[in-house]
């Protein structure tokens, strides 16, 4: 089975805002600022990034927090501080913006991909398809929690190479 | 402030405390769980209902022009100013108990939440968008509970019947509206809970048979909530929330 990687609509809208942008030096900088709790992953892969503006040499970061009570939102915003201080851009301003709220369907295909090679199964919007396990590629698995170690995961099993799993949920 | 200013403020502190008070609750629950998995449900729950809270305190704060942070409205106030529904503060009894509360108040929040995505108010809209998101996985989890439970054991039955018959008498206030709420309906700002009853009913009706249960017969209910007056466990949870700002004003994280 091979399989075709699909760019959700979403997330085409997303690069095609970024590749239009004029501050293509400091998105990529901002490529350096990944998720505290899975470092495999960056802001823009995980898709909080939303936007950069500059103006008369300060710096608006706009970033859409995933779960209303992530700890790691915080210090997301202080990693965008020190990565653009390091830089030499001192004035920087991080505005969250909570509409339209957070969907997984902004995640790039490249997040999903290291994710999956992290260990995480990433998220999926076809119902009723089984999940396919991040170690081993069995689609024979089980929900054990829907919720993980962090909001914004669930538990799985995998019942052939009988480990468990954490899925990245949908949302 | 002028009047619709602040009737905006009470429905948003209002909202907050909900959503703050049933957070602390749920929080009772870490490393108390029945098994690790249920730990991590029931707190990762209570982190999504802590976070809607700071969402709708930091907005109440900025409605107020920074008068009070978020942090000083949630704990430095008294009992009898905080406007939480009573079912949110009632003590987490045993698992079922709090399941029950949870798909009662789930079966609620999410058809609400929807519903206030519309608001003409941009930043509650911009909340209840945040929250009904998380409401919909909330309610997924508390529905298999009720289910479970119900239809499970005699005695996961029997609890979950007891759990749902000392509720039942809390739910009415849920569908009560503040007078700040009746002028906020009218501008397009909150939703009429009251037109949220016939469908609730339905659909918790259709899982309470599905799981075997009844029904409750109640024929009590109290309110007071929206105005300040609580039943006797919530002091005694205050004391516990609010303890190390009240002992160290102003200690950040
Ligand atoms: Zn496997």
């Amino acid at each position: 089975m091979t399989n075709i990687p699909v760019v959700s609509a979403e997330f085409h809208e997303r690069f095609a805002h970024r590749e239009a942008s004029g501050n293509k030096a400091i998105w990529a900088l901002l490529d350096q600022v990944k998720d505290p709790e899975i470092p495999v992953i960056s802001i823009w892969d995980l898709g909080v990034l939303q936007d950069v503006n500059a103006e008369q040499g300060k710096i608006s970061v706009v970033i859409t927090p995933t779960y209303s009570g992530c700890p790691a939102m915080r210090e997301i915003e202080q990693d965008i501080h020190s990565v653009l201080e390091q830089a030499a851009y001192p004035n920087v301003e991080v505005i969250s913006r909570l509409a339209p709220a957070w969907t997984t369907d902004w995640m790039s295909p490249e997040g999903r991909e290291r994710l999956k090679e992290y260990g995480i199964a990433p998220p999926q919007r076809v119902a009723g398809r089984k999940l396919q396990c991040p170690q081993c590629g069995s689609s024979d698995t089980t929900l054990i929690s829907e919720f993980g170690s962090t909001s914004c995961k669930a538990l799985y099993k995998c019942n052939d190479c009988l480990e468990p799993f954490d899925y990245f949920k949908c949302i | 402030m002028n009047g619709a200013r602040q009737k905006l403020l009470d429905f948003v502190i209002a909202q907050a405390d909900d959503a703050m008070v049933l957070g602390q609750r749920l929080s009772e629950w870490c490393s108390n769980a029945p098994y690790l998995e249920e730990d991590l449900a029931l707190t990762n729950v209570a982190l999504d209902y802590v976070g809607r809270a700071k969402m709708f305190y930091e907005y109440a704060s900025k409605l107020e022009a920074g008068k009070r942070s978020a942090d000083d409205i949630a704990f430095l106030r008294d009992g009898r100013d905080f406007r939480n529904l009573l079912i949110m503060e009632l003590p987490i009894g045993d698992f079922a108990f709090s399941m029950a509360r949870q798909f009662l108040v789930d079966v609620f929040n999410l058809e609400y939440m929807a519903l206030l995505q519309q608001s003409s108010d941009a930043e509650v809209a911009a909340i209840a968008g945040k929250a009904v998101k998380e409401s919909r996985y909330h309610l997924r989890r508390s529905h298999e509970w009720v289910l479970r439970l119900g239809d499970g054991t005699e005695e996961s039955h029997a609890r979950m019947q007891k759990g749902l018959d000392e509720l039942w008498g809390y739910i009415d206030e849920l569908f009560v509206n503040t007078d700040a709420e009746v002028a906020l309906i009218k501008e397009g700002v909150a939703i009429d809970r009251a037109l949220l009853r016939d469908s609730w009913s339905n659909q918790v009706e259709a899982v309470l048979q599905e799981a075997t249960l009844s029904k409750p017969g109640v024929e009590w209910t109290v309110t007071g909530g929206r105005q300040g007056i609580h039943t006797e466990h919530f002091g005694h949870m205050l004391a516990e929330m609010q303890f190390l700002q009240r002992a160290y004003p102003g200690l950040e994280w």
